[in-house]
């Protein structure tokens, strides 16, 4: 399908207002394969007929890093910055794939001052499924092994564990789950800045523990819902040199492979 | 009876109130030297809602919910704690018995209900008991990896198996207490009303069937006196011991953070400054005093991190679920508690050796304690404060710790300081143009 993505900008140009922003994120923007995620979601919204908009150029980091690597002065610039821009557009609904911007966009921008309703892909997407704005045919994953790795920042940080597997159990695949999943779900070793810097010494790269952990389900996909989780995870699997047999995609570009978009 | 005789018979009386006060005022003293202690920290409003706060306090501290996650060690410790509360109505009855002379004053009340509660009193101490010494092997003898860890090394690892080895005396002496109070009874000694079920106890009789009444007197009478004053010692070692999770976690789940675990406090004392920056010509209220930003030592952090830290019972769940700590890092999130305690314990002597005032004694929590490395190596995923069976948040220590390295010392890891450079120079956390957010839409 031929993706029509425009910013508010336009929106407003076109004295149009659209239904929710997609706040692709840094990873989303930059990232390669990130990006792929990010066309995935848009592709998704659209085939789903729903009025979205990107900020594009005016988009900045949410400080999410900064915030956990103890730069308070960094991320509040980031965060008073963006709410303008928010703000100014007077943004009610917000999705984003990735689980960071998701949890700062949601718990810390209201205090200074950014109200808005912000939802993970994944949620979204279950919604959408839900009132039939999209459909899905599991034929491409029927008796694949799927194995959910659950994000920190949307698991434990805000309690979403439930909406990744209900998207997922539309694929017509088997879904198993780690032994450390949901509330005891084991981090990728990205989270809290560690995605920009090297480990402390230490005797295993948690990445290496979680893909090891994914790979024990023999799992033919490990599903995630975060680009950090992402990369982390895709790393792990070439460790162990699996990355012919197992993939680690994003929960968006399954269902997107499934709805045929 | 003449005053002399009179003087003796109320001598044990007299002894018992005496030592009971003693016991009762002393644990009071250093009550409130803690509470002093925790209030050396910072303000944080954590009052509000209160029915979602007794609500999370019945769960979790009174039911336990979070510790029967891990059901065999979540059991046994029922066993411990049920058995405990139980066994305190006995302690009860044996502080009227001991003010007033009384033997076993609550049996003609409560009739054959006594009966019922004495054979309760005893299957629990009995589950403690097993409880007890399940706990000892486990730290012991299958070594369990949070048990044996060198953060536990010293005083931590003999604490605990002092408490489990004084619950052993006192459930001992209860039980024996009780044995020999039946073979009396049975031989219709003076005072010994036999008062039917021991299930437990009624085993041990055998052990005195050959004892005389008088040595089975002092027996009982010195179980009695050895229970009660066990109990005040032991209820003064608490202070001073990770035992203190008794008391403590009912006002630490009380005052839990109920916000999502994600949502991270933002600094009041930044906003103002950043908007400022943003805006110079803004109304921005005045900072009372000089502000600090993140903490470098106990008092810098909140009274609910103090809090914390005196509740904390050195389980291990926290470390043994951290991520960095299974991979070998240097941080243990149950080692940021204890020395946070350890370091408060420090500042509270100083404060009591210098006539109420802290005395800069040249140490921090912050690089005396704990070391930039550990902070570093955390990723922030909130698995310690989840697995926290008395809603402990380590994580929120090493946050403000961290805030204190960047903002205070600028002494960020090379590659974060990187990282901060990209975000404020392109907004982003790598250095790519901002012209280029959109390009995916095109590739």
């Amino acid at each position: 399908m031929e993706l029509k993505v425009k910013t508010y900008a336009e929106y407003m140009a076109q004295g149009e207002v659209p239904e929710i922003l997609f706040w692709v994120g840094c990873a989303g923007s930059f990232d390669d394969r990130a990006k792929k995620v990010t066309k995935a979601v848009a592709k998704i919204l659209q085939a789903a007929q729903v009025k979205f908009a990107v900020l594009g150029t005016e988009e900045s980091c949410t400080g999410d890093p900064a915030k956990r690597a103890g730069n308070e002065f960094l991320f509040q610039m980031q965060a008073m910055q963006n709410i303008m821009v928010l703000n100014g557009y007077e943004v009610k609904k917000i999705v984003t794939a990735c689980p960071h911007c998701f949890n700062t966009l949601k718990n810390e921008y209201p205090q200074l001052g950014g109200n808005y309703e912000v939802v993970h892909h994944s949620q979204l997407i279950e919604s959408l499924l839900k009132e039939g704005r999209l459909t899905v045919s599991g034929g491409s994953f029927k008796g694949k092994k799927i194995t959910f790795h659950d994000p920190c920042y949307l698991g434990r940080a805000n309690d979403v564990y439930e909406a990744p597997r209900e998207v997922l159990a539309k694929l017509d695949a088997e879904l198993v789950e780690m032994k450390r999943c949901r509330t005891k779900g084991l981090c990728c070793g990205a989270g809290g800045a560690q995605m920009f810097k090297e480990a402390e010494p230490g005797n295993k790269e948690v990445n290496i523990e979680r893909s090891e952990e994914a790979l024990a389900t023999s799992a033919n996909i490990i599903a995630v819902g975060c680009p950090f989780c992402s990369t982390m995870m895709t790393d792990g699997v070439k460790h162990a040199e699996k990355e012919a047999e197992v993939s680690v995609l994003d929960i968006a570009e399954m269902i997107a492979h499934a709805a045929d978009l | 009876m003449n005053s002399t005789g009179l003087l003796l018979s109320i001598l044990p009386n007299v002894v018992f109130t005496l030592l009971l006060l003693a016991g009762i005022g002393l644990f009071a003293f250093n009550l409130r030297k803690i509470i002093r202690n925790i209030r050396l920290g910072r303000d944080l409003n954590r009052s509000d809602n209160p029915g979602e706060r007794w609500k999370i306090m019945t769960l979790v501290a009174l039911g336990q919910t979070k510790m029967m996650v891990r059901p065999i060690a979540g059991i046994l410790h029922i066993f411990v704690y049920v058995g405990f509360v139980v066994i305190n109505i006995e302690v009860l009855e044996i502080i009227i018995d001991g003010v007033f002379g009384t033997h076993r004053v609550f049996a003609p009340f409560l009739g054959s209900f006594y009966k019922v509660l004495i054979a309760t009193f005893e299957v629990f101490a009995a589950l403690v008991l097993i409880g007890v010494f399940a706990f000892y092997v486990r730290r012991n003898i299958i070594k369990i990896k949070r048990f044996v860890q060198k953060d536990l090394d010293g005083f931590p690892r003999f604490d605990a198996n002092m408490i489990l080895f004084v619950e052993v005396l006192l459930m001992s002496a209860f039980l024996t207490m009780n044995a020999a109070d039946q073979v009396l009874s049975s031989r219709g000694a003076d005072h010994y009303i036999s008062y039917g079920n021991y299930p437990v106890s009624g085993l041990l009789t055998g052990l005195f069937s050959g004892w005389s009444d008088g040595a089975l007197i002092v027996y009982e009478r010195f179980m009695w006196w050895f229970h009660i004053i066990g109990i005040l010692a032991f209820l003064n070692y608490l202070p001073y011991s990770k035992h203190f999770h008794i008391l403590m976690a009912f006002p630490n789940v009380w005052y839990s953070n109920l916000n999502p675990k994600g949502q991270f406090k933002n600094m009041d004392a930044v906003t103002r400054e950043v908007k400022l920056m943003l805006d110079p010509s803004a109304p921005v209220p005045e900072a009372d005093g000089p502000v600090k930003f993140g903490a470098r030592d106990v008092q810098d952090l909140s009274w609910k991190n103090l809090m914390d830290a005196y509740t904390c019972t050195e389980c291990g769940r926290c470390s043994s679920e951290c991520p960095a700590n299974m991979t070998g890092k240097l941080l243990s999130p149950r080692s940021i508690m204890m020395k946070t305690r350890d370091r408060l314990e420090e500042v509270g002597k100083n404060i009591d050796a210098n006539k109420g005032t802290f005395v800069d004694d040249g140490k921090s929590l912050l690089h005396n304690y704990i070391s930039a490395e550990e902070l570093w190596a955390c990723t922030t995923c909130n698995a310690c404060v989840q697995a926290c069976p008395v809603n402990i948040d380590p994580l929120d220590i090493i946050v403000n710790l961290r805030q204190q390295l960047v903002m205070e010392e600028s002494a960020p890891p090379a590659s974060l300081a990187t990282m901060f450079g990209n975000i404020e120079n392109n907004g982003a956390p790598w250095q790519f143009s901002p012209a280029d957010r959109l390009n995916w839409k095109d590739e």
